[in-house]
């Protein structure tokens, strides 16, 4: 930890809040929005709720904060339900999309905007104004205008509005969804890094799942309003429960056929044309349909260094793209299912062309049953 | 580049034929006739003298002037908050509301001002200040509301959200960012209220009764009954202070385009 932190962040209580959702419901008009969301956010926890627009993660967001009631389930912080409580006596630090900044007011003032609502005299505003500056490396910028100032530059003064009052969680909607890719990629680092300075929660929503990767202690995957999977980012990466996961959180292959037999834990399928095997948390009938699920890079084509034993399928090659720091491969099985594969390019792999016959195996142990 | 002369000639003529009476009625004012003539004899201020020596010229002024800043203040409250109002109603009911706050800009000044002389005339309110000021209230709010509205639909709400949750109460939101930066549509509307009131006869026509002249109502009786170019000064004064207004208001739309 950066120890020339100011007492901002040496201050920190030691931990952050904890959230509890309970069959958290809300409808529009009859709609339902979020239809039984329970979550247990941990204190200090950096929770990241990931999902298309309009899968009820920001409204789930907006009924933390309370500018949403809930039709139905309770919030609870710190086991303390806060259901009625308005939005200004929850103490939750908030991060907007397009940052919110207060344009009549110079960046000094929009920090010192919270102090000032809670009482805090005018040299504790401006001393804990610089605090709140230098923790989101912007130190003498307190007398320019939200206007003057860039789009990453004003999402740090915004985070700094939302943390200088030292509140125990911090929601954050898409923050960094305005900003180019390279800015949100530093910036990605500097939350991280806030999190682990400042000890307190964060609920952060995002529809950008390598942002959620990157960040998150662990992601609940929103689904039409209900929360399809949770769960740390590589649990959620190597074992998605269902198809929309294994799909909306990073690239995957499905093959679909059906069940032949179990073997302790794992299913043997008849899928492509060929015998495959998949980890199955459960034992499935046999004869019943069955997909499986691989991720690209999983994949190797035979006989090439680091390709592992385990499941194996004839292709034909119908694309290859060379794409930097790897080969992106469309591959197609003797049954007409389209997979694709990616190998980490090095000058001494041998590309394949299209028209190509090829073997590729993949482990066991990455695939799963979705 | 061939259309200029034309065009250059066309709006002339239109500018002089809008500024014609605006001049007419200046220069009668500092003539020196008994009556009303064109072109004056000769020129001089005894009209200016007849009217700040007349009470009441002088009273029917601080009337109107009275009655226009209180309309202002009821007037910009009330319109204001009906504009904040109607963004928070559902589409089709708001639709309906804004027609009905609208309606005394749609619905003939007549037909207006006799709706109201007949309830105001069950309530005693003829003659008295009073029913003059909840009158052109009624006819400056939808000027409020329209501006207002206007400088609403700028305005950010996620802005007022992040006031709340960063601790601040509902008024406290409002009072320290919704109303800063609508306060160039409220500060409009205050002066198109403004003017509204102090411009307006024919309401005026039915209820000031004897009790309550107010400065248009008077110069409506001085050109009825006595046509002395008194009324050509008091006229060129009110065209002096409306038009200091709108520039003011001018202004501060330019202040808020910055």
């Amino acid at each position: 930890m950066d120890g020339g932190l100011a007492p901002l962040a040496a201050a920190r209580v030691g931990r952050g809040a904890s959230v509890s959702l309970v069959d958290l419901e809300k409808r529009f008009e009859g709609v339902g929005a979020v239809r039984g969301i329970s979550l247990e956010v941990a204190s200090g926890e950096f929770l990241t709720l990931l999902g298309p627009s309009g899968s009820g993660k920001t409204t789930t967001l907006m009924m933390i904060a309370g500018f949403e009631t809930p039709s139905g389930g309770d919030i609870a912080i710190d086991r303390q339900s806060v259901v009625g409580v308005p939005p200004h006596r929850r103490n939750i630090g908030m991060v907007f999309q397009n940052y919110a900044l207060f344009p009549h007011l110079t960046v000094a003032e929009n920090i010192a905007f919270p102090l000032k609502q809670r009482g805090v005299d005018r040299a504790t505003r401006a001393a804990r104004v610089v605090e709140a500056l230098q923790l989101v490396r912007l130190p003498g910028y307190e007398a320019r205008y939200p206007r003057q100032l860039s789009g990453g530059q004003q999402q740090r003064v915004a985070l700094a509005r939302a943390i200088v009052f030292q509140p125990r969680l911090l929601l954050m909607d898409e923050p960094l969804g305005a900003l180019d890719k390279q800015l949100r990629e530093s910036l990605q680092l500097e939350m991280r890094r806030l999190h682990a300075d400042l000890g307190i929660t964060f609920v952060y929503v995002t529809h950008d799942q390598e942002e959620a990767l990157t960040m998150s202690d662990r992601i609940a995957v929103v689904n039409e309003g209900r929360i399809a999977q949770l769960g740390r980012p590589e649990e959620l990466y190597d074992r998605p429960c269902d198809r929309f996961v294994a799909s909306f959180l990073g690239e995957s292959n499905f093959l679909t056929g059906t069940v032949r037999g179990m073997e302790a834990g794992v299913v043997v399928a008849d899928c492509a044309g060929a015998v495959l095997r998949a980890v199955a948390p459960q034992g499935l009938a046999v004869g019943s349909a069955v997909t499986l699920s691989t991720r690209p890079e999983r994949m190797r084509f035979d006989g090439v260094s680091g390709a592992a034993e385990g499941n194996r399928l004839r292709t034909t090659v119908t694309e290859a793209v060379f794409a930097g720091e790897r080969c992106r491969y469309l591959l197609r099985a003797e049954d007409g299912t389209m997979l694709v594969l990616k190998e980490p390019s090095s000058a001494t792999t041998r590309r394949r062309a299209v028209g190509e016959v090829a073997e590729i195996t993949w482990p066991v142990a990455d695939t799963v049953v979705v | 580049m061939k259309n200029r002369p034309p065009l250059l000639l066309l709006t002339s003529l239109v500018l002089l034929f809008l500024a014609l009476p605006i001049v007419l009625i200046v220069t009668v004012s500092f003539s020196s006739a008994v009556y009303l003539t064109f072109p004056p004899p000769a020129f001089g201020l005894r009209w200016y003298r007849a009217y700040l020596g007349s009470a009441d010229w002088l009273a029917s002024t601080w009337l109107s002037l009275a009655v226009a800043a209180a309309t202002v203040a009821l007037a910009t409250i009330l319109g204001t908050l009906a504009a904040l109002g109607l963004t928070r109603l559902p589409r089709a009911v708001r639709t309906a509301a804004a027609a009905l706050i609208l309606s005394p800009l749609i619905v003939p000044g007549i037909v207006v001002a006799i709706g109201i002389y007949y309830a105001f005339s069950r309530w005693g309110l003829i003659g008295s200040p009073v029913g003059l000021v909840l009158a052109h209230t009624c006819l400056a709010v939808p000027f409020v509301v329209t501006s207002v509205s206007a400088s609403l639909a700028n305005f950010d709400r996620r802005l007022e959200q992040a006031a709340r949750s960063l601790g601040a109460t509902p008024w406290g939101a409002f009072r320290q960012v919704t109303l800063p930066l609508i306060r160039p549509g409220v500060l409009v509307g205050a002066l198109f209220a403004f003017i509204t009131s102090f411009d307006e006869l024919i309401v005026a026509l039915f209820l000031s009764g004897s009790g309550a002249v107010t400065l248009p109502r008077r110069m409506w009786d001085d050109l009825r009954f006595a046509i002395d170019p008194t009324i050509a000064a008091v006229s060129t004064l009110t065209i002096v202070f409306t038009a200091l207004l709108l520039g003011g208001a001018h202004v501060l739309r330019q202040r808020t385009a910055r």
